[in-house]
Parts: C-alpha cells; sequence; structure tokens
C-alpha cells in the first residue's frame, strides 16, 4: 500500500465567535480561500497539483452552505481543475478530511490533497442547519437524545470526575496555551488572517484567558443545569437511559468546556512521488485511521473505543504513543480518556486545548493533527495520536509518525 | 331514525342536528358519518341553501367517537382498515373545512358554523375544528377538549393538526398531550373555539348567512400560512419540539405509544401542506391503535371501566340508593368517606368516642371545601349545603335510620366488634353494615353481627377524595343485597367498584405488597437502589416500590409483616425483607410521615433523594442486575399475586382485576392491567420468564398451574375469561 505523508499542516489563529471577534468581518469563503492561498504559497502548488480540497464543516448553510469547498477552492489561487469536498462528521469533520485524503492516496486514487476545514462560528450559528436527531421525536426519543453538554455532565457522573477535577484540566489548558504562544510553538502552523490588501486582521488565538484563576472558575454556573433539571428536563430522558443514575451532576460550564470561535485549518497529504516532485520533505506519515459509532445518549465517549479500535487495527498498543491530543470539547470528554488508558496527563494536550483556544467545529479535526505534529517534532518524538468525541455518538481517531 | 338530520330554512341557513336516538350523549358512528356526508353533500348541492349550521339536540354536543367502533375497525380490517375508516373521515371533515370553494380561487364556499349546547369531547370537537366558527353556549358545566390521550390514543380525526396548526405546538401541547379540558369561555380565551354566546344556534346562523368568502378560509389553506410559534426548522419552532420530545419522554417514561406518535404526527405534519398532514397523522393513529398498549388501555380505561361502574357485576336486587349513612370512626379513612358521602347528597352522621374527634372529621371536609372555593371550584352556599348533610356526634343514637353503615375504626377485630354491635343495636333490621378494614378477614368480622348476610367489606383507599377505586369485599355470608347496596353507593359517590371474594389482602394490597415486598428484598441483595426505583417507573408504575413504601409508613410495613408471619409460620417467605424494614423501622426510617424513610425528606416534607445511609447498610454489589431483571421481578411480583387470585376465586372477573390494579395502585396504566399485561407477553414466555426467576430468585416466581395451562393450551386471559367482557 502507498504510504500518505504530511507535507505541510496550517492554520489561522482562532477569533472569537461572537458579534466583537476579530475574524467576525471576514466570511467563511474569504478565511477559507487565504488559508488554502498560504498553503499553495508554502508548497508551490501550481496548476493541476493536487487531486481534491477535501474541507470539513459542520453548519453547511448560508455562506457556509452550497458545497463551500468548491466555492473556497475557486476563490482561491488554485487551479480551477481542482475540484473541492465538503463533508460533515460534526466536530471531527477537519480529521476525516485528512484520514479521507489519506486514504485515497493510500488506496492510489490521486496523489495529493488538500484537507481541512473551517467554521465562522460567530456568522453561520451552531445548529442553524437543523438536526432531526434532536427535533424529529420518532428518533429523540429513540436515541434518547439529549444535548452534547447534558453528555459530558452523563460522563462525569458515570465515571466520577466533579467539577473540582474539571475545572483544574481547564486551567492546565489555558497554562499550557498561553506558555505554548508565549514559547512559540504554534509558528510552523499560524497563517495570520490578512484582507484583500494585505493588512493583518488576526495574528493569534484570541480566545484564550491566560490570567484565569481556579477561583474565576469556580464562580461559574453550571451551563446545563436547567435545561437537565428544568425545562425541559434532559437529566430524565438520560436517566431513563441510564436508570442506575439518581441525579446528573451538572460540573461543566463555559470555563471548562471547549470556547465558540472562528477558524480554519489545512493539511498537504500527498504520496512519495508527490513530494518528490514539488521538492518537499515528509513531515510524518498517517500510519492509521479509524472512526467508529457509540452510544449516542452519553454521547462523547467516542475517543475511547475508537482509540482501542485503532490500536487493534494497527497492532499498536497505547504504549506506543509518545503523545495526545484529545479535543477539549468539555473538560469530562478528555479526563475519561486518561482515565481509560492510564496515561500521563503530560503526554495529552501538551500545548492545551480547544477549552482555552475554541473549538471552530470542522477546522479541529485538522488543528490537532497540526498541534500533534509539530509538537513531536518539538519534542523530537516519534508516534502521535488525535481524538475528537463526536456528536450523535461517534469518534474519530489518526496515528501519525514521524519520518 | 338517522343520527343527523337536517332542516333547510326559508333564509338559506340548513340546521343539521345530531341526535342520536337511545342514547344520551351523542357519540360518532361510521353511519353516522356517513348520513352526516350525505347532508353535507345534499346542501352544498342546494343552491336555495347560503349557509350550514352543525348543532345537537341534546344538551351537549358529543362526547366524542364511539371507541367500540374503533376497536370494530381494527378487527374487521387491521391496519389498512383502520387507516381507510380514518381517511374516509379526514375526507368528509376536509369537505366541511373547503364547503364547496373553489380550490385555486378559494371562492364560492358555502360557510359552515357549529353550535355547542354543552360539552364536546374528541371527535365532537374535531368536527367542529374542521368548520369554520365555533360557537358555544355560555354554559360553565360544559367541558370542550380532546381528551384522547388518556385513553391511549390520540385525536386522529383531524384534530391533532386542525389544532396544531391553529395555536401553534407549543399553546396545542396542553389539549393534545394532556387532554386538558375547557368550560367554554376558557376554551375561546385559549383559542379552541371562536364565541361564547347565549343562544349559539342563533348566533351561528346569523354567521353563516354574514360570512363572505374570505371569512371561510382557514388559516392554513390561506396563502402564505406559517405555524404559530414557528414550524420545526423555523429557530423558535426547533427548541419547541426539541423540548417537547424530551419533556413527553420523560413524562411517559417512554410507555406510552401514543404521545409519541402524537408528537410525530405534528412534526412531521408542520412541515408538509395540509392534506399531507392529515395522511401523516392518520398513519400514525392507525399505528398507535394497531398497538397493543391502545386497546388495553381502551378496554380497562374506558369500556369496561364504565362497565364496571353501570354495574356489570351488581346482582338482581331492587334500588338501593343510600340516604343516610352512619361512619364509625372518624380518623382520616372515616372523615373521607364522610366528605365523599356528604359530596353526593348523602345524609351523613360521622361518630366518634370523642367529640373533638368527631369535629376533627368533619373538619376534614371544611378543609377540602375551603380549598375549592379558593380554587373557585366550589361557593360558601355549596359548602354549607354539603356541611350541612354531616351530623359529628359521639351518640350511637343518632344511627337511627341509617339505611348503610361503613365502620372504619382502629385496626383491632374486638374494636370492631364492639362498634358492630353497638351500631346493630341501634340501625334498622335491613340496614347492611359495611366495615373499611384493609387487612381483616370480613368473615371473620361479619361474626359480631347479628346479621352477617347484611354484612359486607367496603376497601376505600387513602385518600379517599383523590382515590377513584372502591374494593368491595364479599364475606363467607355476605348476600346479594348487601352487594348491590355497596354497588349503588360507590355509584352515588362517582368512583369505580370491584367485587372480590374474602381472602388475605382481598386483592389490591394482596398485590401491592408482594410489589414492595421485592424491592425492599433487592436493597437486601445489594441492588443499587436507584436502579429498583427507575425499573418500576419505566415500566409505568407511577411510585418505586421504595417510595410507596415510605408513603404507606415502613411501620405499617412492618405491622403486616408480624401478623402474616404469625397468621403462616413457617411458610412465610419474607424474612429477608423483614430485616431490611425491621431494621428500617429500628433506625426511626418510618417513611414520609417522619420524614424520613428510604428517602430523605426536607424539614417541609419534600422527597429529597435516597437515604444516603443505605449504601453503607445494604453496600451496592459489583453485579448489578440487568434492567428488565428488576423489572421482571417488580411485574411478576404484582401479576402472579393477581392470577393467584383468579385461581383461587377472590376474584371473579378479570376485568375487575385489570381496572382495579390501574385505579387502586396505578398498575401500568399502559398496559391495560395485569392480565392485559401478561396477554402482551403471552402465556408461553410469561412462563418462561417465571421459570427463570423461580430459579433465581425463589418459588414465590412459580408460574401458578393456571398460567401454565394457558401456556400450554395457547391462551390467553381475554380469550379465556373474556366472555364477561364482551358481553358488556
Amino acid at each position: 500500500m502507498t504510504d500518505a505523508f504530511i507535507y505541510d499542516a496550517a492554520r489561522t489563529p482562532r477569533g472569537k465567535g461572537r458579534p466583537d471577534g476579530s475574524l467576525h468581518e471576514v466570511t467563511s469563503l474569504a478565511l477559507s480561500a487565504r488559508l488554502l492561498n498560504a498553503v499553495k504559497e508554502r508548497n508551490n502548488l501550481e496548476g493541476h497539483a493536487v487531486e481534491d480540497v477535501i474541507w470539513g464543516n459542520v453548519t453547511q448553510v448560508k455562506e457556509q452552505g452550497g458545497c463551500l469547498a468548491r466555492s473556497a477552492v475557486l476563490a482561491s489561487d488554485l487551479d480551477e481543475r481542482i475540484p473541492g469536498l465538503s463533508i460533515n462528521r460534526f466536530c471531527a469533520s477537519g480529521m476525516e478530511a485528512v484520514n479521507l485524503a489519506a486514504n485515497q492516496i493510500r488506496g492510489g486514487a490521486g496523489s495529493a490533497y488538500i484537507a481541512g476545514g473551517v467554521e465562522m462560528m460567530g456568522r453561520v450559528a451552531m445548529g442553524s442547519d437543523g438536526a432531526a436527531i434532536a427535533v424529529d421525536p420518532s428518533l429523540a426519543m429513540k436515541s434518547y437524545f439529549v444535548p452534547q453538554g447534558i453528555s459530558a455532565d452523563i460522563i462525569a457522573t458515570e465515571y466520577g470526575f466533579d467539577r473540582d477535577q474539571a475545572d483544574a484540566l481547564a486551567l492546565e489548558s489555558q497554562r499550557r496555551a498561553a506558555q505554548a504562544w508565549q514559547e512559540g510553538r504554534f509558528d510552523k502552523s499560524i497563517v495570520p488572517v490578512i484582507d484583500q490588501n494585505g493588512l493583518t486582521i488576526l495574528d493569534r488565538d484570541e480566545y484564550m484567558r491566560p490570567g484565569t484563576t481556579i477561583d474565576d472558575l469556580a464562580k461559574l454556573k453550571p451551563a446545563f443545569k436547567e435545561m437537565g433539571e428544568m425545562m425541559p428536563g434532559f437529566d430524565k430522558v438520560a436517566m431513563l437511559k441510564y436508570p442506575h443514575l439518581s441525579a446528573i451532576d451538572h460540573i461543566h460550564h463555559a470555563g471548562n468546556s471547549s470556547g465558540i470561535v472562528d477558524g480554519a485549518a489545512a493539511v498537504l497529504i500527498g504520496n512519495e512521488e508527490f513530494g518528490k516532485a514539488h521538492g518537499l520533505k515528509p513531515r510524518a506519515r498517517i500510519r492509521a485511521t479509524a472512526k467508529i459509532g457509540t452510544d449516542p445518549t452519553i454521547m462523547l465517549t467516542g475517543p475511547v473505543p475508537v482509540t482501542e479500535k485503532i490500536l487493534r487495527d494497527s497492532g499498536m498498543s497505547i504504549g506506543d504513543i509518545d503523545l495526545f491530543e484529545v479535543n477539549e470539547a468539555f473538560a469530562s470528554v478528555v479526563l475519561r480518556f486518561m482515565q481509560a488508558f492510564q496515561v500521563d496527563p503530560a503526554k495529552v494536550n501538551v500545548n492545551g486545548g480547544a477549552i482555552a483556544m475554541g473549538h471552530p467545529l470542522g477546522a479541529t479535526g485538522a488543528i490537532i493533527i497540526g498541534t500533534l505534529l509539530d509538537e513531536l517534532e518539538r519534542q523530537d518524538k516519534n508516534v502521535g495520536l488525535a481524538t475528537l468525541c463526536i456528536a450523535s455518538g461517534m469518534g474519530a481517531a489518526t496515528i501519525i509518525e514521524r519520518v | 331514525m338517522t343520527d343527523f338530520t337536517m332542516k333547510k330554512g326559508a333564509d338559506g341557513a340548513a340546521i343539521i342536528t345530531w341526535d342520536v336516538q337511545g342514547k344520551s350523549m351523542n357519540v360518532l358512528s361510521m353511519e353516522g358519518a356517513n348520513t352526516l356526508s350525505d347532508l353535507i353533500d345534499d346542501a352544498l348541492a342546494d343552491d336555495a341553501v347560503k349557509g350550514i349550521v352543525i348543532t345537537s339536540g341534546k344538551k351537549d354536543f358529543a362526547a366524542g367517537m364511539d371507541l367500540n367502533v374503533i376497536a370494530g375497525m381494527r378487527e374487521a380490517g387491521g391496519a389498512q382498515g383502520v387507516f381507510d375508516g380514518v381517511m374516509g373521515l379526514h375526507h368528509l371533515l376536509r369537505k366541511i373545512e373547503l364547503a364547496g370553494m373553489d380550490r385555486k380561487t378559494k371562492k364560492g364556499g358555502k360557510p359552515i358554523a357549529t353550535a355547542l349546547p354543552g360539552t364536546a369531547l374528541g371527535i365532537g370537537l374535531e368536527l367542529p375544528l374542521a368548520t369554520h366558527r365555533i360557537f358555544a353556549a355560555d354554559n360553565a358545566k360544559a367541558k370542550i377538549g380532546l381528551p384522547e390521550i388518556m385513553v391511549g390514543i390520540f385525536p386522529g380525526a383531524g384534530g391533532t393538526t386542525r389544532l396544531a396548526r391553529k395555536l401553534g405546538a407549543m399553546a396545542a401541547a396542553p389539549f393534545l398531550l394532556e387532554g386538558k379540558l375547557s368550560d367554554p369561555k376558557k376554551a375561546k380565551a385559549a383559542g379552541l373555539i371562536d364565541e361564547v354566546s347565549e343562544d349559539p344556534l342563533a348566533a351561528a346562523r346569523e354567521w353563516v348567512l354574514a360570512a363572505s368568502d374570505a371569512d371561510i378560509i382557514k388559516p392554513w389553506d390561506a396563502k402564505g400560512y406559517k405555524m404559530p410559534g414557528g414550524e420545526p426548522f423555523h429557530p423558535a419552532g426547533f427548541m419547541t419540539f426539541v423540548g417537547a420530545s424530551a419533556m413527553i419522554h420523560g413524562k411517559t417514561m417512554g410507555v406510552y405509544p401514543a404521545a409519541k406518535a402524537l408528537l410525530s404526527a405534528v412534526y412531521e405534519g408542520a412541515m408538509v401542506p395540509f392534506d399531507q398532514a392529515l395522511k401523516i397523522e392518520a398513519r400514525w393513529f392507525t399505528n398507535v391503535l394497531m398497538n397493543p398498549s391502545s386497546s388495553a388501555m381502551i378496554r380497562s380505561l374506558f369500556i369496561n371501566k364504565e362497565a364496571l361502574e353501570k354495574g356489570a357485576n351488581r346482582p338482581e336486587a331492587p334500588d338501593q340508593t343510600v340516604r343516610k349513612v352512619g361512619i364509625l370512626g372518624a380518623g382520616m379513612m372515616g372523615a373521607g368517606i364522610a366528605y365523599v358521602s356528604a359530596m353526593a347528597g348523602i345524609e351523613v352522621v360521622l361518630i366518634d368516642a370523642a367529640q373533638a374527634s368527631a369535629d376533627k372529621g368533619k373538619a376534614y371536609s371544611e378543609g377540602l371545601l375551603d380549598k375549592a372555593i379558593s380554587r373557585k371550584k366550589s361557593t360558601e352556599e355549596k359548602k354549607a349545603e354539603v356541611l350541612g348533610r354531616i351530623t359529628a356526634t359521639t351518640d350511637y343514637d343518632a344511627l337511627k335510620g341509617c339505611d348503610l353503615i361503613v365502620e372504619a375504626v382502629f385496626e383491632d377485630p374486638s374494636v370492631k366488634a364492639e362498634v358492630t354491635k353497638k351500631a346493630e343495636a341501634v340501625i334498622p333490621e335491613d340496614a347492611i353494615f359495611a366495615t373499611n378494614t384493609s387487612t381483616l378477614p370480613i368473615s371473620d368480622l361479619a361474626r359480631a353481627s347479628s346479621r352477617p348476610e347484611q354484612f359486607i367489606g367496603i376497601h376505600f383507599f387513602s385518600p379517599v377524595d383523590k382515590m377513584l377505586l372502591v374494593e368491595i369485599i364479599k364475606g363467607r355470608e355476605t348476600g346479594p343485597r348487601a352487594v348491590a347496596k355497596a354497588l349503588d353507593f360507590v355509584r352515588q359517590i362517582r368512583k369505580t367498584p370491584i367485587v372480590v371474594n374474602d381472602e388475605r389482602f382481598f386483592y389490591a394490597n394482596r398485590c401491592i405488597i408482594p410489589y414492595i415486598n421485592e424491592g425492599i428484598r433487592m436493597v437486601g441483595e445489594g441492588v443499587n437502589p436507584t436502579l429498583i426505583e427507575n425499573a418500576a417507573k419505566m415500566m409505568g408504575m407511577p411510585l418505586g416500590p421504595l417510595q410507596l413504601v415510605d408513603e404507606t409508613s415502613i411501620d405499617l410495613g412492618v405491622k403486616i409483616a408480624k401478623a402474616t408471619r404469625a397468621a403462616m409460620g413457617d411458610a412465610y417467605p419474607d424474612g429477608a425483607v423483614d430485616e431490611v424494614i425491621f431494621a428500617m423501622a429500628d433506625a426511626g426510617r418510618m417513611g414520609r410521615k417522619a420524614n424520613a424513610g428510604f428517602y430523605d425528606y426536607d424539614e417541609k416534607g419534600k422527597r429529597q433523594g435516597l437515604w444516603a445511609e443505605l449504601d453503607a447498610r445494604y453496600p451496592q454489589s459489583d453485579d448489578q442486575p440487568e434492567l428488565t431483571e428488576v423489572q421482571h421481578r417488580l411485574m411478576f411480583a404484582q401479576t402472579l399475586e393477581a392470577v393467584r387470585a383468579l385461581e383461587s376465586g377472590v376474584l371473579e372477573d378479570i376485568r375487575e382485576g385489570d381496572v382495579g390494579a390501574i385505579l387502586g395502585w396505578g398498575f401500568a396504566p399502559w398496559s391495560g392491567g395485569p392480565f392485559g399485561w401478561l396477554d402482551m407477553l403471552g402465556a408461553a414466555r410469561a412462563v418462561d420468564i417465571c421459570d427463570g426467576l423461580t430459579e433465581r430468585h425463589g418459588d414465590r416466581f412459580k408460574a401458578p398451574a393456571l398460567l401454565r395451562e394457558m401456556a400450554e393450551k395457547g391462551e390467553s386471559f381475554y380469550g379465556r375469561f373474556g366472555s364477561k367482557a364482551q358481553a358488556a
């Protein structure tokens, strides 16, 4: 089988996904196109250099609708013979784009792809594309649908994580992210967002709150308590699914959950010949990819079974992994991952994560692959695993190995 | 005589009157619907007719669909038969709604209004909703609404689709999902009807003659219709629908198919044009009617409940209407019985040993009436009238002239014997003496009576004013007139009776006690108490066994256990249960009344979580049972007892077993009762489960011979014992 290599990984800084966020003035089309241009320039991708652009994006309506991938290619300086594919696997869309690209290359379909994604959460509201699972009674009841925040709280209740543990993880995410920026650990990947005149709009992650203290976090109100216990009472639905639980412990709040932000990321993946033809040096091999479906109610436990699956499929063990990126959708997701595999917290999300820097849904999967690769190189380690929990009960993972 | 007749007036108004002969209330049959359809065709085709009013020849408009007809539709034609029947109704109502108008220009239709003299329920409101304007009489006693959900179905003649489009999903929810009924003024305020008027027929007549083309276009047939509150993918509507699923799911514990189906009909219907929405509604309605739960619910909660209330098992005897009742003992039960009797217009003598106690018993009625007045459900006059019927006294002479005695003194045979003798010395020779015991054998108590054939058990449930069931117990010598008297009394106080024979704990308690015991036994075994409670609720039990024993009190449990143990000797099977409840009693955890039981309670008596110390006392085992195992234990503990009661003749009619279980202790109403549940499961499967439970948990789960025999013969309870039900 052909190997798929990562040649480049780039991302925009993440802007606050709010009307006063720095990227709020930028369209998802423009942000996508400028990042594609940066990848083109960084790697000399003239002409029909890549097979396709696979673009992860969750809320595919309005400016993110109509196959944004193709629109972004046309708006960029890429050759028009490169088509464009928008995909949606919720929070793992960016990772799924990379995995799809890698597996096509491994299967011989094309020599190179740009894979990544975008989400302008401040411009196109999460959930505004609708969702049958939430709203269609026939499925909402069959699948015991609850919103993700409730699921995160169920994980905490079921696996015994309390508010203090969740807040401590959040604080550490802030500390690590601040340190990473201070030491320039993201420099390789960050592509500042510029306007049509070349003027800089944003050049660093602006969602972070480096000065956060544990007391600040302690003051925050649980975000999902009311919808759980009062209206419309999702806890009751959860307890129908898990009748051994007497109550749901609502530990999550804005400070220990991922941030709503705008951002984009792209990874250039190709086979060996592609690198030679373009004079590019491979940075890592995509060693394995995996996805899995899991219980949709607790919903966010996917990283555990998908990691078990990817290790089993590739004949590896958890000890073979040097560093981990586990998307910080909610603190309990990461706590559960570390509990299940008994991994050293120092190896997990070394440079902070989505709690500190934000989680632009369609892009995050590609962002954390890039962050993982940068950190493997910085520490001169070899093998890294990135994984995300996914809405509706799914998980995705990628293992990369430096070459 | 047909159900509908039409008179065309010289003014151009055709009045269609609904008046089903031989019934006090109009109900819609298929024949009736066909007649109505023909009359509408006639009126629409007749150029002399300018407008149509549909009204009733009775004091009320209609009680709904004839549920027997719905049951027949299913049995005759299966799913296709139901669907075709329902679509036929849709076509009729749609014909009324479009009223002959040109479908493109929406012009040329004839105004059609409804005039409701009184109550309009079910199809009795669905039909008016299809007309262009609804006028109701200013009749505070009239009830308007769609109560279908209460018997396990939902409004399936367009009521769901029309009301959701008229009011929006959120505003329609209480009427569709909770079956909320309103008087005409409230119905108008809510938008269910359009006008409340002194003379609704005259007002409707005037309206149809004056209405314009625009007046008769329904919002959903007009261009640019938007669902109030937003359709499902409108931002506001989205939140409503997401919340609705969660709320319904939590509230119904997932066991009532009708609520789910209704919500799906509203959701799917909201996204398509009206005629498509009606088809969607019909498909879900068919789905619910084909669900065994809905037929079981209709059977028990409607058909059989009504049959029992009408005296299905009343022996031949002259009218036994109670005029004056003597109640011995003015405690909680006696006071409650006094209240419901006085409310029914019966003269009451309420006797206790001390005047203060008797007065306190009467004050209970006063308290309930004051509460009703504050809620505008009663008036000072009514209160004075009701209290005027109750004489609180210590004097047994006041019992003179009583035709019924209900004894509700302390559960002690000697105390009961004494008051029986004292009362019988005073009351007329032909008076009936009833005891409200819940635990003592009637035949034993009857020994104190000089007229045992006039001695009977009438077992009320607490709180008397709320609980719908009354269990009538025949002692060995109880005669038919005593049974008829008890039944006539129960009918007067508007409760539902079951008549059973005299064996330990009669019927209801006989089944409830093993349910509670099984829950407690599992606590002792180390089963997670939360799992026990939730498992019960997820089977549709209103209270888990631990909450239930907290309500009835632990000391009562201890008392019953001691008495049962004394009576049974070595055969007593519940030692494991006693270990737990005796320990609870020793720890002072007597239940809700002590603000401490299996649950914790706050100082106001509000239930909190399970008692934290339970975990330490009964450590949860690492190997927790599956949910279904817990559920089977809790359900079979009750249902096998019901089967044994049938086997031993305590129960003579399975309808009473089912209706009594639902009304008496809230047995999983979705199942139609213990026998309905076993029929759904099938006897063979039930025996299989029993065999497994017996092996794992002991002989109390041994399948009774009757059940085993039915499994072998492939019989069902309603197949084998349902002939009585058929006759109703």
